[in-house]
């Protein structure tokens, strides 16, 4: 007996190009909502991705949890006598910057490889390109969620109460998934092609670890502080951030974000219409 | 009705050779325009050139040639995998492609997780893809091996599992290329038994194979391509008496 089920579930699928009539934009769009219907199917390859990452180890995921929390109390300690500042001030301030930052740099190193790694399954399946960008990120958000806990601890400990301020962070946390989503989309295929854009955005990532206020805090640029609104890794950590510690973010930082996440997403489907149908050529 | 049509079909691979795929060698190039090779600065291989072929369904066609005449990118190109860069293609049907057996696979998980995963890749639910791990599961013969990684399998249990997961969806169209053959005969057999039945449905095979054994007991007609371009069309005795 043969397995008739999925006749009914899944309509036939039709491979039908036409190189005189390329219908690009369409076709972009019609990957991305194939991608997004089929969200069962990244969840379960970030699942197994994580698996395989850590098995056989006894902590897993939370591993990177007591990494971080390691950090923080050693840079806590050590920034707050270097630039003078009390610990009830920094530490949460530390605390959320760094695991934004953490979620942020990992996400985009894993972004360059995004798309290679899966050579195998592009060679042989079509696959809506979009399942390789969300397996990415869902990964990602999966680890991520692990580090949410130490927020709260050190919260607690020092009696922080961001009230109903921090609600705004919800809007910005859908920027920066936005944002998130739309660069592992340009990094996985301009990565595919240009096989040292990995190492460049490795270089830049760190550049901007030490050019953002991540460890320290934006106050200390004093009258330059406006300058600031410049750097998109600011703007975009700003509306999280901000909120989650009780201070709203100015308008301007959120005009900015959400001018950033334009660009970002336009530059990344222009690209991905352009070129969608090459990827195959490049992993 | 399942079918394919092509129309003048072209692919062309862009062939980045060894450093060429840096960003370093594509600055240089553009500083020095002596060492430019055409318009865009690129060496490109027509890999399909000019096909026109239709399949209708209930054959069974067979790709045959020499190591690189196009079969296996005719075969990624008929899954959907390459985009032509000329010309058109239509396949109807749904498609079942066995071309590399370990595309897909994790092999951490186990065979079960597997067939799972793949119903996914394939668009069913969750629990679809389990009722298909039932069934692909019995048709592998595996039987206790299923519930252990993946990466103890022998080729041959692999060979198994691919060619399990690969008909149980009852494709319409069935892609394959040569590496099955690494199943024992007892699998060979049950193999054919079920690509009978798959085709007697009216449904289409097409495989890549350099096995005259196997071009001549599964398939009916036979297209030889050298260098990317048809050479031959026919009955398989007929194709192959003129090889």
């Amino acid at each position: 007996m043969l397995f008739s089920a999925p006749a009914a579930a899944a309509p036939d699928p039709v491979v039908h190009s036409d190189s005189s009539a390329p219908r690009r934009i369409g076709r972009a769009l019609e990957d991305l909502s194939l991608g997004f219907r089929r969200w069962r199917l990244p969840v379960a390859l970030a699942q197994l991705d994580i698996r395989n990452r850590y098995r056989g180890s006894v902590l897993g995921p939370m591993w990177l949890t007591l990494s971080t929390a390691v950090t923080f109390i050693a840079l806590g300690l050590l920034y707050s006598t270097l630039f003078k500042i009390n610990l009830h001030d920094y530490l949460p301030f530390l605390v959320v910057s760094l695991i934004l930052w953490n979620v942020f740099s990992q996400l985009i190193t894993e972004a360059c490889t995004s798309l290679v790694v899966a050579e195998g399954i592009i060679r042989q399946l079509p696959l809506p390109f979009t399942v390789h960008a969300l397996r990415c990120l869902m990964r990602n958000a999966v680890i991520a969620a692990h580090n949410l806990p130490l927020i709260l601890v050190v919260f607690l400990i020092f009696g922080i109460n961001p009230g109903l301020t921090a609600l705004l962070a919800i809007p910005g946390l859908m920027l920066f998934v936005l944002n998130a989503f739309a660069l592992v989309m340009f990094l996985g295929m301009l990565c595919a092609r240009f096989r040292d854009i990995g190492p460049i955005v490795g270089t830049l990532t760190q550049l901007a670890f030490f050019m953002s206020p991540v460890i320290w805090k934006p106050e200390l640029l004093h009258d330059r502080q406006v300058w600031l609104v410049l750097n998109p890794v600011f703007d975009l950590m700003e509306v999280v951030r901000g909120p989650l510690l009780g201070q709203s973010p100015s308008l301007l930082i959120w005009a900015a974000a959400c001018g950033i996440t334009t660009v970002v997403c336009a530059l990344s489907f222009a690209f991905f219409v352009r070129f969608r149908g090459r990827i195959a050529f490049w992993v | 009705m399942p079918q394919i049509l092509a129309e003048r079909l072209s692919i062309a691979f862009p062939l980045y050779h060894v450093g060429a795929r840096s960003l370093k060698k594509r600055l240089m190039a553009s500083t020095i325009p002596r060492l430019r090779t055409d318009s865009s600065n690129r060496v490109v291989v027509a890999a399909l050139n000019d096909l026109s072929f239709d399949i209708r369904s209930g054959e069974r066609v067979a790709l045959v040639g020499h190591n690189g005449a196009g079969k296996t990118t005719l075969l990624r190109t008929l899954a959907g995998v390459y985009e032509p860069v000329g010309g058109k293609l239509l396949v109807e049907g749904r498609i079942g492609s066995l071309i590399d057996p370990s595309a897909g696979m994790d092999s951490e998980a186990t065979g079960r997780e597997n067939i799972v995963l793949r119903g996914l890749f394939r668009g069913l639910d969750q629990k679809q893809s389990e009722a298909m791990a039932v069934e692909a599961g019995a048709f592998s013969g595996l039987a206790d091996f299923l519930d252990v990684p993946m990466r103890t399998y022998s080729a041959g249990m692999q060979v198994r599992l691919s060619f399990a997961i690969a008909t149980v969806m009852q494709p319409e169209v069935l892609l394959m290329d040569e590496w099955f053959s690494a199943g024992d005969a007892d699998f060979m057999a049950r193999a054919q038994q079920r690509l009978e039945e798959l085709v007697r449905n009216a449904e289409i095979l097409v495989l890549a194979s350099h096995s005259m054994d196997v071009v001549r007991a599964w398939c009916t007609r036979a297209i030889r391509l050298q260098g990317g371009r048809i050479v031959d069309d026919g009955p398989v005795e007929q194709v192959l008496a003129g090889m």
